[in-house]
């Protein structure tokens, strides 16, 4: 199957150029910490993130100084707390860097109409929120419109259209058509915005297998320039279906990333000091990633039918 | 309140959940809104139709989420949509009876903030932000507050106003709300650690209930203005056996919330 599957050593390496805007998208479900970290490793530098939740892997990234400018909608540790690296990169008192790291905030449905602006073509996406908040002051990217078809105002935000966007699915053929099942975020629409687009699978199948449940592909390999095959490359963040998400992890993560020295530290541990996501995995050991598997609960089937 | 069989974070997540009893479709928010939610669907309110931010209508949880992204919220649910569905079909379209939000800071209209403390461009402390609270407090067709009260939290100015409430009070709030083409009413409940607060006819926060062991000096000691007390103030029944047991034992076992 040699397609457009690739090592992510490789993919990293000819996709993502340093100053791209790259989106790892994923909402909670599917976050590509395995792309995230080799993207640090390689050391890439002065890149634009985007994503909604920052989540874990942008406080890991960010930390790792891949990033001059931060996108997002929502920047916490999801049932945890904050993001300590980030917040010492943006908070004045005990500013970590030279400079602050530039922010461009906006809402989660914000978010998603940027992306679905930028997958459609078109100059901007209205939407029905920001009204009397402060959002529009902190980014004047969000500007109010007036309906050509009546006096009513709604606000718009500006398509997103990142250089690569890089997304984490349960399964892909070679050519990157991919299925995922669970929850979407808007992994769809930052892949149709982007202009070069990563799959990161947790299994490599067969065309047939695309072909016999078509209603589940969510991205097709049209747009997709690199598969790469790494399972567990979600990990501490969950795969419906296949693991849980690492609670212990984020909980972990949470007095680690409240110092500088200890992130660094973690990061060479886990990040610099091996050579890729099989590394990782095996120095995660078998036992904790077993405790992670969930019990099952398989779909019904439906019948596509035969048409001859 | 250290006498009492029951916490004030207990209290005040129950008090939440019995305030879902008449709602149809809720809008889950992450942190406290998630326990009440849950401990409502379990007792007050078994129809409820969970909606969750990341995607999910008709949630069926068999375990308290993590966060408002995990995966038990998926299994067994009615529709997993995507987000753009979620924002656009199900809350921009004005299916949400009840959008449930916390708060960093919140003022006596009921405007929210949880952006930043202090100055936007070099902030004292920076929170998440909005995530979906915006167009939830805009869209929703009403919006429940859950948050502990303290002097830093209910506050004369909110630094940043995330998420929209009764503005500068209620006769301005449903002026811009029509001409807005709103489907929010606004907030209507804020439910805290030692009381439950509806808004009155100007907009304005009154405390309905007091939780068995506060007081109005705790009340008083932990707000920023003069707050309105209702003259009908009532007691709010005391947890029950049952949903101390629920809240204990099945939603939060280690005593992330409640503690």
């Amino acid at each position: 199957m040699p397609g457009k599957v690739t090592s992510m050593h490789d993919a990293v390496a000819e996709i993502v150029r340093d100053g791209d805007t790259v989106a790892i998208e994923g909402f909670t479900h599917l976050i590509g910490f395995s792309a995230g970290h080799e993207i640090v490793r390689q050391r890439k530098r002065d890149l634009v993130l985007a994503r909604m939740t920052p989540d874990v892997i942008y406080d890991q990234m960010i930390a790792g100084g891949v990033a001059r400018k931060l996108i997002f909608s929502w920047l916490g540790n999801p049932g945890v707390g904050g993001l300590n690296a980030i917040r010492r990169r943006i908070e004045p008192a005990g500013l970590v860097g030279e400079r602050p790291l530039e922010i461009e905030e906006y809402s989660h449905f914000g978010m998603v109409a940027r992306y679905t602006a930028g997958a459609t073509n078109l100059p901007f996406m209205p939407l029905r929120s920001y009204f009397e908040t402060d959002l529009p002051k902190a980014n004047p990217l969000i500007r109010p419109i007036k309906s050509p078809y009546s006096d009513e105002v709604v606000y718009a935000v500006p398509p997103l259209n990142p250089d690569v966007s890089i997304i984490h699915a349960q399964r892909a053929d070679a050519n990157g058509n991919t299925q995922i099942w669970g929850l979407l975020g808007c992994q769809k629409e930052a892949a149709f915005a982007a202009e070069r687009v990563i799959i990161v699978v947790e299994e490599l199948v067969d065309e047939s297998v695309i072909r016999a449940d078509p209603n589940r592909t969510v991205i097709p390999g049209l747009i997709v320039d690199a598969v790469v095959v790494e399972p567990y490359g979600a990990h501490p963040s969950y795969v419906q279906g296949g693991y849980d998400r690492d609670n212990r992890f984020y909980l972990e993560w949470d007095p680690i990333s409240r110092d500088e020295d200890k992130v660094q530290a973690w990061l060479r541990e886990w990040v610099y000091d091996l050579p890729d996501r099989a590394a990782y995995i095996e120095k995660l050991g078998a036992e904790r990633l077993a405790s992670l598997q969930p019990g099952s609960a398989p779909s019904g089937s439906v019948d596509y039918g035969s048409y001859r | 309140m250290s006498d009492l069989p029951f916490t004030k974070n207990e209290m005040m997540i129950v008090a939440a959940a019995r305030e879902l009893a008449r709602a149809h479709v809720c809008f889950v928010g992450v942190g406290l809104p998630n326990i009440a939610v849950n401990l409502a669907k379990l007792t007050v309110a078994p129809d409820l139709e969970l909606v969750y931010e990341a995607g999910v209508f008709g949630a069926r949880p068999a375990r308290l989420p993590l966060s408002i992204g995990d995966p038990t919220i998926v299994t067994g649910a009615t529709a997993v949509v995507s987000m753009f569905e979620l924002f656009g079909y199900y809350l921009q379209r004005g299916l949400i009876d009840v959008g449930f939000l916390g708060a960093a800071q919140i003022d006596k209209f009921g405007n929210i903030n949880t952006t930043v403390i202090g100055d936007y461009n070099a902030p004292k402390t920076r929170l998440p932000g909005s995530g979906g609270a915006c167009e939830i407090a805009i869209n929703a067709r009403e919006v429940f507050v859950i948050m502990r009260q303290s002097l830093r939290s209910f506050v004369n100015e909110i630094d940043f106003r995330t998420s929209p409430g009764n503005l500068g009070g209620a006769e301005q709030s449903e002026a811009i709300r029509k001409a807005g083409g709103w489907h929010g009413r606004g907030p209507t409940v804020v439910v805290t650690d030692l009381g439950i607060w509806h808004f009155d006819e100007t907009g304005e926060m009154r405390l309905d209930f007091l939780h068995p062991g506060a007081t109005l000096e705790d009340v008083r000691a932990t707000i920023a203005w003069e707050p309105k007390i209702s003259p009908d103030l009532g007691t709010t029944p005391a947890p029950t056996a049952d949903e101390l047991r629920l809240v204990r034992e099945e939603l939060d076992p280690e005593g992330v919330y409640t503690k």
